[in-house]
């Protein structure tokens, strides 16, 4: 006999089913609940940088958009500064980096405004390209799907990017870059998401 | 700057996989390739913070917080309770846990909940609040009902509460359900079964807490929580144990 290693276990996922938004964005499940919901204003007004939209739909298996998403968005400020007492330097007043929503009920869209963020020093001194951390829910999702949106227009640093290099297929790191277009002015970034098959996100276990 | 620890690796053997085939909804909702493992970077391993400023006091008490002045919601009257640890047994304070269900008759106040069971005037369904110094919470509420929904035709969940819980980094964010103990439903559930271990099962499931109760007033249930263990740094760049 040898001693147990006697580490607590995590707490198993469970999916967050259709009625997600009733517990995370009850104003969507129909009824004013908070004085203040939390997750819509994931730059704030002082954030410096560039003001950029990011959206797109999440496909599942059958080419179908799902219409019962909650994505969760975690990025840095735009001198690649994290919003958290473990990263140094400052980030804005206002800037929380942290931003939730849903997609909508009838097209299945999805999308947040924010600042584009800078590079952030990733593991063993690699500067990681300009990138946003998706965190995705839904029914008939049991764990919750994290991916990154990289940008299209930095191509330079995503070539260099130590994440997007681990993707052997070089076909499939695409998949993790949204193509920017301007509307009205503003820069406007497509991140479709596909859960399953040809052309299926690059979804990572972090 | 040193290298922050990363957390432990989740054990994906013990949390559902993502195909389950039995939740018919799974199937055309889960990756085909495999996740691509990533060592931990900063992105990994901070995540928001939340503050008192984000919530209200009475955000917890989903007895009260939709109810008319002078009105409460119906139903069997609980506090759920417990603390959010991480893996290495420590309290993980100042975390914002959310909640949401279905009201006693096992309707949600969802514009898209159509089940026959009334909604209930005085009960929104969601609840939230930051843990304390020590990782503890409590919601007051009521009991929530079972509710049937399309996957077999006489499927019906268990009683639960879904929780969102966020921890310190974005790695560690989880969502999950809290059934009730002695539920025969439980057993029964395609979503609960969608974890194979047993014993990862029975860690979803509150007991009975009749030490926490507040006699002739509720009941109470104790559910903790556990997230993520984060690894020492010894073989890095500091010395910094567990």
């Amino acid at each position: 006999m040898v001693q147990e290693v006697n580490y607590l276990k995590e707490t198993p996922s469970q999916t967050a089913g259709p009625y997600v938004h009733i517990g995370l964005a009850p104003g969507a499940a129909g009824f004013e609940i908070y004085k203040k919901e939390l997750g819509w204003d994931i730059a704030g007004p002082n954030a410096a940088g560039e003001r950029i939209r990011v959206e797109g739909i999440v496909i599942d298996g059958t080419g179908s958009p799902i219409k019962d998403v909650m994505l969760e968005a975690w990025q840095a400020n735009s001198k690649g500064i994290y919003a958290h007492p473990e990263h140094s330097g400052d980030v804005e007043e206002g800037f929380r980096g942290w931003g939730r929503v849903i997609t909508d009920f009838d097209t299945g869209e999805w999308g947040f405004d924010t600042i584009k963020p800078g590079p952030v020093m990733g593991r063993s001194g690699k500067l990681m390209a300009p990138h946003i951390n998706l965190w995705i829910v839904a029914r008939g999702i049991n764990v919750g799907l994290n991916t990154r949106v990289y940008f299209e227009d930095e191509a330079e640093a995503n070539a260099t990017d130590p994440v997007i290099n681990l993707v052997e297929w070089e076909r499939r790191r695409q998949t993790l870059v949204a193509t920017r277009t301007l509307r009205d002015g503003l820069p406007v970034y497509r991140f479709d998401i596909k859960l399953q098959g040809e052309d299926e996100t690059v979804f990572f276990d972090i | 700057m040193n290298a922050p620890g990363e957390f432990y690796q989740r054990d994906r053997e013990r949390h559902p996989l993502a195909l389950t085939p039995d939740y018919k909804t799974s199937v055309t909702r889960s990756p085909q390739y495999s996740l691509l493992s990533l060592q931990q970077s900063a992105s990994e391993i901070t995540g928001p913070t939340f503050g008192h400023g984000d919530i209200d006091p009475i955000d917890n008490d989903m007895i009260h917080n939709y109810a008319q002045p002078g009105e409460s919601a119906i139903g069997e009257r609980i506090i759920l309770h417990g603390r959010v640890l991480d893996e290495n047994g420590r309290p993980v304070p100042n975390t914002l846990v959310e909640a949401w269900q279905a009201n006693a008759g096992g309707r949600y106040r969802h514009k898209k909940d159509t089940y026959l069971a009334p909604i209930d005037p005085n009960f929104g369904g969601c609840g939230r609040t930051l843990t304390d110094e020590n990782g503890y919470y409590y919601f007051r509420t009521v009991k929530p009902g079972a509710y049937p929904w399309r996957n077999w035709v006489n499927n019906w969940r268990p009683a639960h509460i879904h929780m969102s819980i966020f921890g310190t980094s974005f790695s560690q964010r989880l969502i999950t359900q809290c059934y009730f103990e002695g539920d025969p439903l439980i057993p029964k559930c395609p979503i609960v079964n969608t974890i194979r271990d047993k014993a990862a099962i029975g860690q979803l499931v509150a007991p009975l807490d009749l030490n926490a109760t507040i006699p002739l007033d509720t009941m109470a249930y104790k559910f903790d929580i556990v997230l993520r263990g984060r690894r020492s740094t010894l073989f890095e760049n500091r010395l910094e144990g567990n």
